[in-house]
């Protein structure tokens, strides 16, 4: 059974560190620049810190993908070609693209540039990975987190490239690439600007002794005084439909699929993301020795090991405090 | 108002609801009536929905081509399921009608058969290196995302002149009604009702506009329509006619809601025309309408009228 590779965040110099140092067989990173969808201020590389970090990994026998992740936009497409560039100079070990132009550019200039389909591109059937496979052969596709276990394994049934899924991290909702409903409310998005619901466009406020939260202007939820009050995203607040006040799209929680691993595994999924580039060093530190010694049980015939204090940690260290098995499970549907 | 030669072709997205059988049909043969140049057809928001079955959709079809009007078929968004891919294969595959690629398994198997197709909004085309790659394999229209603002459009046709692509393709701007802003795997109407996805006792079709959801102060937000989220409000770009104009646009779409189509259609009309002034739409409309999009800005900015 060929190996299963645990693919994890590095949105800094040190998170680098932790995962490399804790058994992370690559990790991905991003430019400090809006070319990633975590375009958050103070995270990602600069070209100095780039180059430390690859320097890092490499010696350790760790991987490097750069996640190039947005979409280009008209008379900014530089921006985009400079990263492919930069990855190929760099010798990086692949391209995590989405946008038609970005994988174009890089197919044609830097033909062993191996190219991962990112999670924005939305495929979620074996014709569309069939269609990047042949337009710019694409080697991987990250899938989207909307797809059921089963929906999994008939992908991979039928295989047309390597796959990767979302083990652990935040959950989207949405499907990823095909959500606007932060540059509705800010005007800007996951596609165009690599961010969601941007903190720049926050707002709290107090009234009657209540917490209110704001995104853009747009209220995102209220806070009774003792409830804890969580980050504004916009699909995790809570809004009035017909006559009820809830999380009309979503309750803050988190992915975990770490039950699934056999399954994974024997369905023949090339590696296993963990999300999170915009979290600390610390907790890409635990989550990837946690993943690294599930894999490593389930690669060896074990099951998954029981050990209820990595599951609490992965608990405390989710959202919500609360894990979902999230569209992999039906029901949750 | 200038006198305008060239009206830019007045079009009717597909119908992003789920409306009983009788309304679907009575709806279409109303349609033949109107001014509108070209109509979208098909189910393309969930497969669980079938108000028509394919052979029905194509009777629809050549009706409206008998009256006239170019009609293209629109696959589905969310493609999931291998019944779900099939439906879209087996849409591609026909040959009487032009077809609408919504996802990039349509795009699959479009260009496998090295067939002319129109790209909608959901292909997340923001580039003209990116608009190239389809060009070059058979596009030949296209709907811009929703999001794009006027200054991006005008850069990419800049960038497409600048980069000796060939012949630019038809852009058709989504230009009035509820936007489409993201789909999941979730259904929040079902989820509304109480009721799971795979049980959901088709609550979609209470809403022939979508289900509402508001802020807890009370502002219209967005729309619940199954697994899609639209806008609250409805867009109306008709006001910025003279800058669409000047882009080159060649369509407008205006996206079906439950009432009140053909005197849409009809003030569009005018409009394009030049024999009316844009707040004819603003006024058929009857509720407010947002544009910040087009403006770079956020999209549910309230719009001029």
């Amino acid at each position: 059974m060929p190996a299963m590779e645990l693919v994890c965040p590095a949105g800094s110099l040190p998170a680098l560190r932790a995962a490399v140092d804790h058994g992370a067989d690559a990790v991905y990173v991003g430019f400090r620049n809006q070319t990633n969808a975590r375009g958050f201020p103070g995270l990602n590389f600069d070209d100095k810190g780039m180059g430390r970090g690859v320097e890092y990994a490499r010696r350790r026998g760790t991987r490097v993908f750069l996640a190039l992740n947005t979409f280009a936009q008209a008379g900014r497409g530089r921006m985009w070609r400079d990263a492919v560039d930069a990855a190929a100079d760099l010798g990086l070990d692949a391209v995590i693209a989405a946008d038609l132009g970005v994988l174009d550019h890089a197919s044609r200039h830097h033909p062993d540039l191996p190219l991962h389909l990112s999670v924005q591109a939305s495929a979620t059937t074996p014709a569309a990975l069939r269609f990047y496979r042949d337009a710019f052969g694409v080697r991987r596709a990250v899938l989207p987190r909307v797809l059921a276990m089963r929906q999994v394994e008939a992908l991979a049934a039928e295989r047309p490239l390597e796959l990767e899924v979302f083990g652990f991290g935040s959950l989207c909702i949405m499907v990823e690439g095909r959500c606007l409903l932060s540059s509705y409310a800010t005007g800007e998005s996951p596609n165009t600007h690599g961010v969601c619901s941007p903190a720049a466009h926050v707002r709290w406020s107090e009234r009657a002794g209540r917490r209110e939260s704001r995104l853009g202007g747009v209220l995102i939820d209220r806070y009774a005084p003792e409830e804890p009050a969580g980050y504004p995203t916009l699909c995790k607040g809570r809004f009035r439909v017909g006559d009820d006040v809830y999380h009309a799209l979503e309750e803050p929680t988190s992915l975990n699929t770490l039950d699934l691993l056999p399954r994974l595994l024997a369905t023949g999924i090339a590696a296993i993301k963990i999300e999170g580039r915009q979290r600390s060093p610390a907790y890409v530190a635990q989550v990837t020795a946690i993943w690294r010694r599930a894999i490593d049980a389930v690669q060896r015939g074990a099951t998954v090991p029981e050990d209820p204090e990595a599951r609490a940690q992965l608990s405390r260290l989710s959202e919500g405090s609360q894990t979902t098995l999230g569209a992999y499970d039906r029901r949750w549907q | 108002m200038n006198t305008p030669t060239n009206r830019p072709r007045l079009a009717l997205g597909p119908v992003q609801y789920y409306w009983p059988r009788e309304d679907v049909l009575d709806f279409y043969e109303r349609m033949a009536a109107t001014p509108v140049d070209t109509v979208y057809l098909g189910e393309t928001v969930c497969s669980k929905r079938r108000a028509l079955r394919p052979a029905e959709w194509v009777e629809v079809g050549r009706a409206l081509a008998r009256a006239g009007k170019e009609v293209v078929m629109s696959s589905l968004t969310l493609v999931e399921a291998g019944s779900e891919l099939g439906a879209v294969r087996r849409l591609c595959e026909q040959q009487e009608f032009l077809v609408e690629a919504n996802d990039y398994s349509a795009v699959a198997f479009l260009t496998e058969r090295g067939v002319p197709f129109v790209g909608g909004p959901a292909l997340n085309l923001y580039s003209a290196e990116s608009l190239a790659v389809l060009v070059r394999r058979g596009l030949m229209r296209w709907v811009p995302p929703v999001e794009l603002p006027a200054e991006g459009l005008r850069r990419l046709l800049d960038d497409w002149q600048a980069g000796d692509y060939g012949p630019v393709p038809d852009t058709e701007l989504f230009a009035l009604g509820r936007m489409p802003l993201a789909w999941s795997a979730r259904c929040f109407t079902a989820c509304a009702h109480g009721r799971p996805k795979d049980d959901c006792g088709f609550v979609c079709m209470e809403y022939p506009d979508g289900c509402g959801l508001e802020t807890q102060d009370g502002e219209p937000f967005l729309t619940l329509n199954g697994i899609q989220t639209q806008s609250g409000r409805p867009l109306n770009l008709l006001p910025q006619l003279d800058d669409i104009r000047a882009l080159g646009v060649g369509g407008l779409r205006v996206s079906p809601v439950a009432n009140r189509v053909p005197e849409l259609l009809e003030e569009c009309d005018r409009v394009l025309r030049g024999a009316a002034p844009a707040r004819a739409v603003a006024a058929a409309l009857d509720e407010p309408a947002c544009d910040g999009y087009w403006h770079g800005a956020p999209g549910l900015r309230p719009g001029s009228v």
